[in-house]
């Protein structure tokens, strides 16, 4: 058995609330790429967190053993200094430096106070030369593709004499060709003695690259496989991904599902600022009356992109495609007409997108139909009318709360997002989008929320949930579509949806991009 | 114990600028032997400040929406005073017309700059800080350089005068104190009412006992100052304006769906976005009624000096930003409230005035004044990070 290079010991990490790691363990050996998988959330991109100082030591319990010596990493620069280097899934370039100066970031060549710009491009082009791009190094950042830019990440590692490198979902802004080259790149640095752990949701690409791979879920270690004796099969990995049991934790409901509500054909959205990219590309899905429809994919897969360019364009540029609500054919020019067509958003960041946290519950509860309780022409408003509807609505949802004047920063997430939902249901639409509706909220608060969805769709109106949890899909969901990479792979209905089956769906049309 | 020494802190993180105020106010009066408090000084008081509440009302709108100022105010200011001083001094235009034109003028010009910052999104700061030179040197080329004066007698009598006391007892302003009284029947009238029917919907009231201790220690003041004023030369005219421009803009931002949006936009702009509000338009709105508000300080401002001059209004935009943080409005957007900036404008000029009768010399009195408006804002941000 070769030398293992890096082990984490029983790796168990809490956040208020949530214990995120527990009891993790990971064995990498020297010269091998590692495969970590699991599901959102699993608890991937902590534990590579824990190793690289993001999280310092004494924040988790215990041990990382590096090279044989017990590692106390306090901040990133520990961690670097030792040879870890970590290539995180969102770039972290500067678009408007050259790649030179990116790759030099933090960690700038030269003495005492002046930079030394001949070593820095010299030493900057022979290493983008190692991971094989031709590009000057006096090139901006901005004037190369997304693809490049991860090689420029790579290469930056290299700069800073990387012996295990970390590349956390390195594939899932490249096209077929790109993520090749990158994975054959990688192939190359094994051979040269590098080491390097892959997190990675493509099944096929870990096939190709992964010598042994580690599924995680819910925060712990399931196994680990070794390519040579083990079952590495996708089924074999799948299971181990997403075995969980389902339990009761679902309420009840006799779906009564009526006509079509809103149908979304032939829809296509392109990125805001990288107007080339395709983020959703030509989608088809509808929704009918008492339904409530899940949306399946992993991050990144274009749901949230999709329900905000529904949603009055709140996302993206040249936007086509069709919508009809109730069989009409209806263009929502911006949110103000979203609403007046009874459409509602529900965001997944309720924090940042959805409440004003230093403003009462009862001001939140009316921000979006404010005209239910003005006057109509110069838009007075009765607050005897606001504070009764908050209280109404405190009351039907059940949140707690001492009084609707409470700020809504100072109370729990299962209740922000009630107060959230309180907002959009006096909003009366007949079509609510749930993005991530029961994202970091306890067991107790999510039952909470399905039976207010259960609710909604009772009287009649229709209910789109998007959600990584796919317990969750399963147990509310009458139908599912799943998405990919901003396309529908599937869709499933209730009898027949499984998580095996979804996952699949998702995988398989990864797949078709590497064979390609 | 243990009880009220709790409540005496609540209570003291509640009223902290009132508080403030008060203590400030005492302390003048004794360091300049009670002339602070004279009917002359009050007098004086409101109307070398009037420009202060009416810009400090418009820089709070723009405030709330994200903690963005303007700097073109001051010069703003000028530019509409240079023009509405031609218009009316030399080219004898009817008064009535130059105010009209004034309005508009400045209506305009906030338009033009709230274009740039809602539509374009050029930061506010650069954008004003543009205006600020553009429309100094404006006010300058209108004005040849030169001072233009007198105001015509009509002008004055609207913008710098005494209310008219058909009494004429000597030495006492009756018409003022008949002024008041209706001022504090009405005042206590409203209050009732709410009261009453908040007590008939069934929700909850405050103490009585509390409840009338603030009705009528706020009666009390407005007597106080009304008394003073009365043994003076009455109410001055500038009064009116800034009573009028505060309540108009009190109530807008406490009471309207418009209010509620400048709020929302502040406190997050895209849960607002999202909530289908027009962020947009709301950033010029803001903007666009500075711009309003800033013809109504000019009018006051040329009406005071009687004359329109190249250097009035210089760092005007610096009196009404530090007045709406004084007064507790959040460096960051989203809070904030017209009585808080009231507050914050008088707590500036007393501290002016009773340093000016201390005979402070100049430069240390803005030591004092800058030191003030530090203070207030690391309140504010470390108060806040412990609430969070």
């Amino acid at each position: 058995m070769a030398k293992i290079l890096l082990e984490m010991k029983n790796i168990t990490k809490t956040f208020p609330g949530v214990k995120a790691l527990d009891n993790v363990n990971l064995k990498v050996e020297e010269g091998e790429i590692h495969a970590l998988v699991g599901e959102n959330g699993a608890g991937k991109s902590t534990l590579m967190n824990v190793l690289s100082g993001i999280y310092p030591y004494g924040s988790y319990t215990g041990d990382i053993i590096y090279d044989g010596e017990v590692c106390k990493f306090n901040k990133i620069k520990d961690s670097e200094s030792k040879g870890i280097v970590i290539i995180h899934q969102e770039l972290a370039l500067v678009p408007y430096m050259t790649i030179a100066e990116n790759m030099y970031l933090g960690n700038e060549r030269g003495k005492n106070i002046k930079i030394d710009w001949t070593e820095t491009f010299g030493e900057s082009d022979k290493y983008l030369r190692q991971v094989g791009l031709s590009e000057s190094s006096h090139t901006l950042i901005k004037d190369i593709g997304v693809g490049k830019q991860q090689l420029v990440e790579i290469a930056k590692a290299l700069a800073k004499n990387a012996k295990l490198l970390i590349l956390d979902e390195p594939t899932s802004s490249l096209n077929e060709n790109e993520s090749k080259a990158l994975l054959d790149l990688l192939l190359g640095f094994k051979k040269q003695g590098m080491t390097s752990i892959i997190i990675s949701h493509k099944l096929n690409e870990i096939a190709y690259v992964a010598d042994r791979i580690t599924v995680i879920r819910d925060g712990s270690t399931i196994e680990t496989l070794d390519k040579k004796k083990d079952d590495c099969s996708e089924d074999h990995i799948i299971q181990g991904m997403v075995g969980r049991e389902l339990t009761d934790r679902f309420p009840k409901r006799e779906p009564h599902i009526g006509d079509i509500m809103m149908e979304v054909k032939n829809w296509t959205v392109y990125h805001p600022v990288y107007s080339g990219r395709k983020v959703d590309d030509n989608v088809n899905i509808n929704v009918r009356k008492g339904e409530i429809v899940g949306i399946a994919g992993l991050q990144g897969a274009g749901r949230t992109e999709l329900a905000m360019s529904i949603f009055g364009k709140s996302y993206g540029t040249n936007i086509s495609g069709d919508l009809m609500i109730n069989g009409k054919k209806v263009e929502l020019k911006n949110i103000k007409d979203a609403i007046s067509h009874k459409v509602a958003y529900v965001t997944e960041d309720r924090k940042g997108n959805g409440l004003i946290l230093s403003n009462p519950i009862t001001i939140n509860t009316t921000l979006a139909n404010l005209g239910a309780i003005s006057t109509k022409k110069l838009g007075v408003i009765d607050f005897d009318k606001e504070y009764a509807v908050s209280v109404d609505y405190k009351n039907k949802l059940k949140t707690k709360c001492p009084t609707v004047m409470q700020n809504v920063g100072n109370l729990s997430g299962g209740n922000m997002q009630k107060v959230l939902l309180a907002k959009w249901m006096f909003a009366e639409p007949d079509i609510m989008i749930l993005d991530e509706p029961t994202r970091g909220i306890d067991v107790g608060a999510k039952y909470e929320i399905y039976c207010i969805m259960n609710n909604l769709v009772a009287e009649g109106k229709s209910v789109i949930m998007i959600s990584s949890e796919l317990p969750e899909l399963l147990g509310m969901s009458d139908r599912i579509y799943v998405m990919n990479e901003g396309k529908i792979v599937g869709e499933v209905s209730r009898a027949e949806a499984t998580q095996e089956l979804i996952m699949s769906y998702i995988l398989k049309s990864s797949k078709k991009k590497i064979e390609a | 114990m243990e009880k009220s020494t709790f409540d005496l802190r609540a209570f003291i993180q509640k009223y902290t600028m009132i508080i403030a105020l008060v203590v400030v106010v005492v302390f003048f009066s004794i360091i300049t032997g009670g002339k602070l408090i004279l009917p002359q000084n009050i007098s004086n008081l409101i109307a070398q400040n009037a420009y202060v509440f009416v810009l400090a009302v418009g820089m709070l709108l723009a405030i709330l929406t994200g903690g963005n100022i303007d700097l073109s105010v001051g010069s703003v200011v000028c530019f509409v005073g240079a023009i509405g001083g031609k218009m009316m001094s030399e080219q004898k235009l009817p008064v009535i017309v130059a105010i009209i034109a004034m309005l508009i003028i400045g209506t305009a010009v906030g338009a033009w700059q709230a274009f740039w910052i809602a539509y374009i999104h050029i930061p506010p700061f650069i954008t004003t800080l543009a205006g600020m030179l553009m429309f100094r040197g404006l006010s300058n080329i209108v004005l040849n350089g030169l001072t233009i004066s007198p105001m015509p007698d009509s002008y004055l009598a609207l913008f710098n005068s005494f209310i008219p006391d058909p009494f004429g007892v000597k030495g006492f302003n009756i018409m003022c104190m008949i002024i008041a009284t209706i001022a504090i029947v009405i005042y206590v009238a409203l209050w009732f009412k709410g009261r009453m029917e908040k007590i008939k919907k069934g929700y909850e009231v405050p103490k009585m006992s509390s409840d009338l201790t603030k009705v009528i220690l706020i009666c009390a003041l407005i007597l106080a100052i009304m008394i003073q004023l009365a043994r003076y030369k009455g109410i001055p005219s500038y009064l009116i304006w800034v009573l009028v421009c505060v309540l108009v803009y009190g109530y807008i931002t406490a009471n309207t769906t418009t209010g509620r949006y400048f709020y929302a936009v502040g406190g997050n702009q895209k849960a607002a976005q999202l909530s289908g509000i027009d962020t947009k338009k709301v950033f010029f709105l803001a903007y666009t009624n500075l711009g309003f508000l800033s013809a109504v300080a000019a009018m006051i401002t040329i009406a005071r000096l009687n004359s329109a001059n190249p250097t009035a209004g210089d760092g005007y935009e610096m009196d009404a930003i530090g007045s709406c943080f004084i007064g507790g409005a959040s460096a960051y957007g989203g809070t904030g409230t017209v009585s808080g900036v009231v507050i914050g404008a008088t707590l500036m000029g007393v501290i002016n005035m009773g340093m000016n009768i201390a005979g402070v010399d100049a430069n240390w009195q803005k030591v004092v004044k800058g030191a003030v408006l530090l203070a207030a804002v690391i309140f504010d941000v470390v108060s806040k990070r412990k609430s969070s």
